[in-house]
């Protein structure tokens, strides 16, 4: 029998066990949601195309499942640009389809019609614009493969309005040719067993752990591998839960605003052990300043990342679980005691801290946030100050209990992915944590989020400003601010109530203690306006052109 | 130093954007590419010379790898090769010269394609430096127009570029 390849497509996204999509629709793109009201599928309708992407971005951090998105063409394809990039920088496995005008139009500048593959050439893993109708069925099959497996990320597919309407025999195919995508899984033995010399040889290790970790479901290894050797671990942003927060070994997140034990102990160390991390800029500050004595061992599943930033010693490509679960039958328990005792020295007179001063301070109410849930919640942050505090002051016990945009730095990610990770994981208590720059960015989706009906908890940090931008006009501009001050003073405890949420308002310390517990266990959508003090600076900082070892608290 | 690639890519709509786009945001240059059929029709063949030391050119390597329609590559210019570019040169002509150019196109073994009451258009083909000399030797006389192609090259002897037998297996997953 033949069906439409819009009706295909639905039957394509059931056979890969997709449950919802985000998305918004139009034109180019009806035939699809045509075809989708005869599935399964659950369909979550956004107010933005960029809420989409972030959501379906969410959903798949949340579960490590592919998210996927629908939107139409032209503009529907442009907005979610912002989330495919943010998607590509932080490696999540997503599959966007865009409608277009009919291939008969395209290049004749129609209604709603831009170069949707073209346009996101450098942002997605993979594109593909569906022209043979019998081909769809393959480039859904492949878009999956690419999107999910090796170095995940986002594929897009464009499907003309014309194409979705034609009729084909269907088929799902089993097998696909993908002649040039062959990621490579199992390190390299040598390469393997000469690692297990140098970290065996070294008397001052230290693992570097990003986002890797996660993706390859490795925390259990990296654990083996920091207890068996004695290493300290510090993690990256997106590495944050991959080794647990109150464990012994754990030196918190390093770079920019890492802490000054894992940032001291990276530029002191012999051996740099870096597992599924890429060196960003963020992390490494100045190149010849970074573990400037260490030999660097570099384990990653993308062969590109290896010395694009810094010269590895000795690297490894392939998935870090199974390189780590070749490396660890390899090495024998060490102590290095000596350095052991460094390490916790620095720890203890170095300790991340602020001043307590009597006025609301957000590290004050994620310390209290932590207290209180004992880690047991996924905290999701937006970009900025409180992104950074979050990263600090909360400690995060398992890989997927902390989403936020890392690479890209996507003010306005953390509401959409929190809807979309509450989607993904229905009895989990999401906490977003954002701040008032930020949110009004995808404010929108608020809407979403009640539609959905999710009891998402809001935690505004509202020091009526864009605090980052603020200290870096302090730090490099001699205190000349512009444009960094919001002169309407938003009450968001009332935006919350019209949405049809709780609405709290906390100003003092004192306010946090009684009314914290209350908000968090609260059955229902909550927003709380915290109306912190706008003058706090994000600390540490390594200022540019510093050794991150050089950082000013 | 530069280096001669010879890259197989899937035959699709497309690719060329994909690679060049590489190039150009990744801040690599391009001395020449030349792109065509191979052997295989579902395959295109380029090849790309590009100016850098080890360290680019192992990331140019690594980040064209990380493009799915990309199959293959080989720095041809690690091994023996040969390289060819082919050129056609309009020039212009007078009686009094004409006899001269015509000379210039045996020794550099050039072939005339066009003969028009003013002009000559020849052809030649060769390496780089050869296609330099020529080109230098007929600008006295006036080169009205003059289009190049990019560096097509291969490996010599035995040895080849061409697709391994695992990657033309269907994949099953």
């Amino acid at each position: 029998m033949e069906i439409t390849v819009a009706e295909a497509l639905v039957r394509c996204l059931e056979q890969e066990n997709v449950e919802l999509v985000f998305g918004y629709p139009g034109g180019a793109i009806l035939p699809v949601y045509d075809a989708l009201c005869n599935s399964v599928i659950k369909h979550v309708l956004v107010r933005h195309e960029q809420g989409a992407a972030h959501a379906a971005d969410g959903y798949a951090r949340m579960t490590g499942r592919v998210g996927v998105c629908l939107a139409t063409s032209g503009p529907g394809a442009t907005n979610l640009v912002t989330g495919i990039a943010n998607a590509y920088m932080d490696s999540v496995p997503m599959v966007l389809i865009t409608g277009q005008v009919s291939a008969s139009q395209i290049g004749t500048d129609a209604f709603q019609e831009v170069d949707i593959t073209g346009i996101t050439i450098p942002v997605t893993k993979h594109n593909y614009l569906v022209k043979d109708p019998n081909q769809l069925p393959q480039i859904i099959r492949k878009a999956f493969h690419i999107a999910s497996t090796g170095r995940p990320g986002p594929v897009l597919i464009d499907l003309p309005k014309d194409v979705a309407q034609a009729k084909i025999k269907f088929t799902y195919p089993k097998n696909i040719h993908l002649p040039g995508y062959r990621p490579t899984y199992k390190g390299h033995r040598a390469m393997v067993s000469q690692a297990g010399k140098i970290i065996m040889e070294s008397n001052r290790p230290v693992i570097y752990a990003g986002g890797g970790v996660r993706i390859a479901d490795a925390a259990p290894e990296l654990r083996e591998l920091a207890e068996t050797i004695s290493a300290p671990v510090t993690n990256t942003l997106m590495g944050l839960g991959c080794f647990p927060g109150e464990h012994p070994l754990f030196l918190g997140m390093l770079g920019l605003h890492g802490t000054r034990y894992a940032n001291l102990a990276v530029t002191e160390c012999d051996c740099l052990i870096a597992v599924g991390a890429r060196f960003d800029d963020r992390v490494v500050a100045r190149i010849d300043g970074f573990a400037p004595g260490a030999k660097i061992i570099h384990i990653d599943i993308d062969p590109a990342e290896i010395s694009k930033n810094m010269r590895a010693d000795l690297p490894i490509v392939g998935d870090v679980k199974r390189v780590l679960e070749a490396l660890l039958p390899l090495l024998k328990k060490k102590k290095n005691t000596e350095w052991m005792a460094r390490v916790q020295a620095w720890k203890k007179e170095y300790p991340l801290n602020y001043r307590i001063d009597g006025t609301l301070k957000p590290q004050l109410i994620i310390e209290k946030i932590y207290e209180l849930t004992g880690g047991d919640v996924v905290v999701v942050t937006d970009v900025g100050q409180h992104q950074m505090w979050a990263a600090q002051y909360y400690k995060y016990k398992e890989p997927r209990s902390f989403i936020t945009s890392g690479g890209l730095g996507t003010m306005g990610f953390g509401l959409p992915a929190a809807i979309g990770a509450q989607m993904g994981a229905p009895g989990q208590k999401i906490i977003l944590i954002t701040g008032d720059g930020s949110i009004q960015m995808t404010l929108q989706e608020l809407g979403t989020a009640m539609e959905q009906k999710l009891p998402l908890k809001i935690f505004v940090m509202n020091n009526r400003q864009l605090g980052m931008v603020r200290q870096l006009q302090e730090f490099y501009c001699d205190k000349r601010y512009i444009a960094v001050n919001f002169q309407y003073d938003l009450d968001f405890a009332a935006l919350g109530r019209v949405y049809g949420m709780a609405g709290y308002t906390i100003e003092t310390p004192e306010q946090l203690a009684e009314m914290l517990p209350e908000i968090l266990a609260a059955n229902r959508p909550v927003m709380v306006n915290c109306l912190i003090n706008g003058e706090e600076n994000v600390l540490p900082m390594v200022l540019a052109g510093a050794n991150i070892g050089e950082a000013i608290d | 130093m530069t280096h001669t690639l010879t890259v197989l890519v899937e035959n699709t709509p497309g690719v060329l954007a994909r690679v060049a786009g590489l190039f150009s945001r990744r801040g690599f240059n391009i001395d020449s590419l030349a792109v065509g059929r191979s052997e295989d029709p579902g395959v295109s063949r380029m090849t790309i010379v590009v100016e850098g030391d080890d360290q680019i050119l192992e990331q140019v390597t690594k980040q064209l790898h990380k493009l799915v329609d990309v199959i293959k590559i080989t720095d041809v210019s690690r091994d023996d090769f040969v390289d060819r570019e082919l050129v056609m040169i309009k020039v212009k002509t007078e009686t009094s010269t004409r006899a001269e150019i015509m000379q210039l196109v045996d020794i550099f073994r050039a072939r005339i394609v066009d003969v028009g009451p003013k002009t000559l258009t020849i052809e030649v083909t060769g390496y780089e430096s050869k296609i330099n000399a020529f080109e230098k030797s007929l600008r006295p006389f006036g080169i009205m127009e003059m289009v190049r192609t990019g560096k097509v090259a291969m490996l010599r002897g035995f040895k080849s570029t061409t697709i391994d037998e695992s990657q033309k297996k269907e994949d099953v997953y």
